[in-house]
């Protein structure tokens, strides 16, 4: 029970990073790797604004907003400086290692109580009113993905949207339909790192602290989940993609608690069950087509 | 309507493999024109319409269209003077979005983008009726994926778009080149058949010579990044296939043997 309320929780909280990663990844089919500077920089931004005595919610806000100037300066590399987008996503990531330590003071911040002698978070105002904490992570992420999910949805179906999908469709046919490709590329990573760094800001609240060295290996849980999703529910739309995302983010962490909750598995070895993960539902269409191919000579015979 | 004066390009100059794509190409295409454009492989007519439709730019020279000077507008921006389609059919349309998805991105040609729905249901009308006219059931099959579509029906639909909102110049660059010589025909006969209806200026790139001088009221022969041959009206339809070689044997001093003009 506790394995599993932990892995809805975090699950939901990931899942708006894995929504971010699949925007870039698979909206706009652009690896950018400037999401592992997102998530610290959302982290960073939280837990010094919060611990500094600003209110949770608009720190978090705040965090957002950081996560999308890092969307805006990769943007602004790849398109207007012409730089390939793997690298302008690393030169973003680099950079925000320092940025964030700016922001920090410190490698590493503790929520610390401050003001009345406690701890506060976003999630301070559901667990007053008598939900225990698990259960107020729970409903206030749970919220916070319905409600981010529904906006995405809408903004993507605009006509600001649809270009924005095309423009990972075919970026020749967009200019040839009158549409700055260069704007919509650097929308679309500006939304996705603010989601990643609204996932940061939520991540730090939810354990506590945040530290520069949370944000290693985002990518690949962020992909780790788009990728189960559509393993598991190979969505069609865009909507159903969504929610197969949130779905793949907490089976995700069902699978990291169920691996780690075997003896000799340590918690350090989390990144490394995660890229197992990660090849075995890359593998997945191979390994499909493998066993058709032994099922089907087995039917022969 | 779309005036192209002097230009010059030049693919990677001052290195050994420079090439003069074109050299000092003028042309004046008036309101109406339907411009067929041949010429061998490397003659620069690819060349010639990328600089027009501004995915080149020229090293010397001006265009405009309708007397606005489009020289140095970036592509996105004089999308809203021109239709365009390509010679493959991918490069036409988006595949992961729906047919009605591509047609109202299309229609949407020269106006911002903004919070809107990106579709409503009087255009679905409006597509439906359109996309009936192109005699292939695609009027049916509005939600569909584009990627589900063959390359014919892709590059109708391209056509389509190109057109959905008047251009002031259509720009075809071997558009049925890739297609099955059926749907070639069937492409260029709606290509004919829009034109016409809509008395669009045109300019349509084709290596097929027979269908160079059965379309269009005025055709082009390029060599060497240079315009040699120009002719309109009465004088173009009593061109033959064998004028056509002829002209171009004097001109360029060569026979046209291995050249896949030949294979028309
Ligand atoms: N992007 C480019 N870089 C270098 N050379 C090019 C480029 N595009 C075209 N060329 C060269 O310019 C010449 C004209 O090409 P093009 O306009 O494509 O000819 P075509 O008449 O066959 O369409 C050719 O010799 C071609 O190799
Ligand atoms: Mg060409």
């Amino acid at each position: 029970m506790l394995i599993i309320q932990g892995a809805v929780s975090l699950g939901l909280i990931f899942s708006l990073m894995a929504i971010g990663v699949f925007l870039s990844f698979r909206i706009l089919k652009m690896p950018d790797l400037s999401v592992e500077g997102s998530v610290i920089l959302g982290a960073g931004m939280a837990a010094r604004l919060v611990s500094g005595g600003v209110n949770p919610f608009l720190a978090t806000a705040f965090a957002m907003v950081v996560g999308c100037f890092a969307g805006l300066v990769s943007g602004v590399l790849h398109t207007k400086l012409k730089i390939p987008g793997i690298l302008a996503g690393i030169l973003t990531m680099v950079a925000s290692y320092s940025v964030v330590i700016r922001i920090m003071g410190a490698s590493n911040v503790p929520l610390l109580p401050h003001g009345p002698q406690r701890v506060v978070s976003v999630f301070t105002f559901l667990t007053d009113a008598g939900l225990s904490r698990a259960n107020a992570i729970i409903l206030l992420s749970l919220v916070i993905v319905i409600v981010a999910g529904a906006l995405l949805y809408c903004f993507m179906g605009t006509e600001f949207g649809s270009a924005i999908r095309a423009t990972g469709n075919n970026q020749q046919m967009v200019r040839a339909q009158g549409i700055n490709t260069d704007v919509m590329i650097i929308a679309c990573l500006m939304l996705s790192n603010g989601l990643v760094a609204l996932a940061g800001a939520l991540w730090a609240q939810q354990q506590g602290f945040a530290s520069v060295d949370m944000g290693i290996g985002t990518i690949v849980v962020g992909l780790a989940s788009v990728i189960i999703a559509e393993v598991l529910f190979r969505p069609r739309m865009f909507w159903t993609s969504l929610i197969a995302i949130v779905i793949g983010s907490i089976i995700y962490r069902l699978i990291i608690a169920l691996a780690l909750s075997v003896d000799f598995m340590r918690p350090t070895d989390l990144r490394l069950i995660t890229a197992v993960i990660v090849t075995i539902a890359l593998c997945m269409p191979l390994i499909r087509e493998k066993c058709s191919k032994i099922f089907a000579k087995k039917g022969e015979s | 309507m779309l005036n192209i004066e002097n230009i010059h390009l030049t693919f990677d100059p001052g290195t050994p493999i420079e090439k003069h794509a074109l050299n000092g190409v003028s042309l004046n295409l008036e309101r109406g024109d339907y411009v067929t454009v041949i010429g061998g492989n490397g003659a620069g007519k690819s060349t010639l319409l990328n600089i027009t439709a501004g995915t080149l730019f020229p090293d010397k020279g001006a265009v405009s269209v309708d007397g606005v000077n489009i020289t140095h507008m970036p592509e996105y921006k004089r999308a809203q003077y021109l239709g365009r389609v390509f010679q493959d059919p991918r490069r036409g349309t988006a595949t992961d979005m729906s047919i009605e998805e591509n047609l109202a991105l299309a229609y949407r040609r020269g106006k911002t983008r903004g919070l809107r729905w990106h579709i409503n249901n009087k255009e679905r009308k409006f597509y439906k009726e359109r996309l009936a006219t192109l005699d292939l059931g695609l009027e049916n099959r509005l939600s569909d994926k584009v990627g589900l579509l063959s390359g014919g029906q892709r590059q109708a639909l391209s056509l389509l778009m190109a057109t959905l909102k008047e251009p002031k110049v259509l720009l075809l660059d071997e558009h049925t080149a890739a297609l099955d010589p059926k749907t070639a025909k069937k492409v260029l006969e709606l290509t004919n058949k829009i034109v016409n209806k809509y008395n669009l200026t045109t300019m349509m790139v084709t290596h097929n010579m027979r269908d160079a001088l059965k379309n269009g009221n005025r055709l082009m022969m390029m060599y060497e990044g240079n315009i040699i041959l120009d002719v309109k009206g009465e004088e173009k339809a009593n061109l033959t296939v064998q004028d056509l070689l002829k002209m171009f044997e004097t001109a360029s001093g060569e026979e046209m043997t291995s050249d896949r003009m030949l294979l028309t």
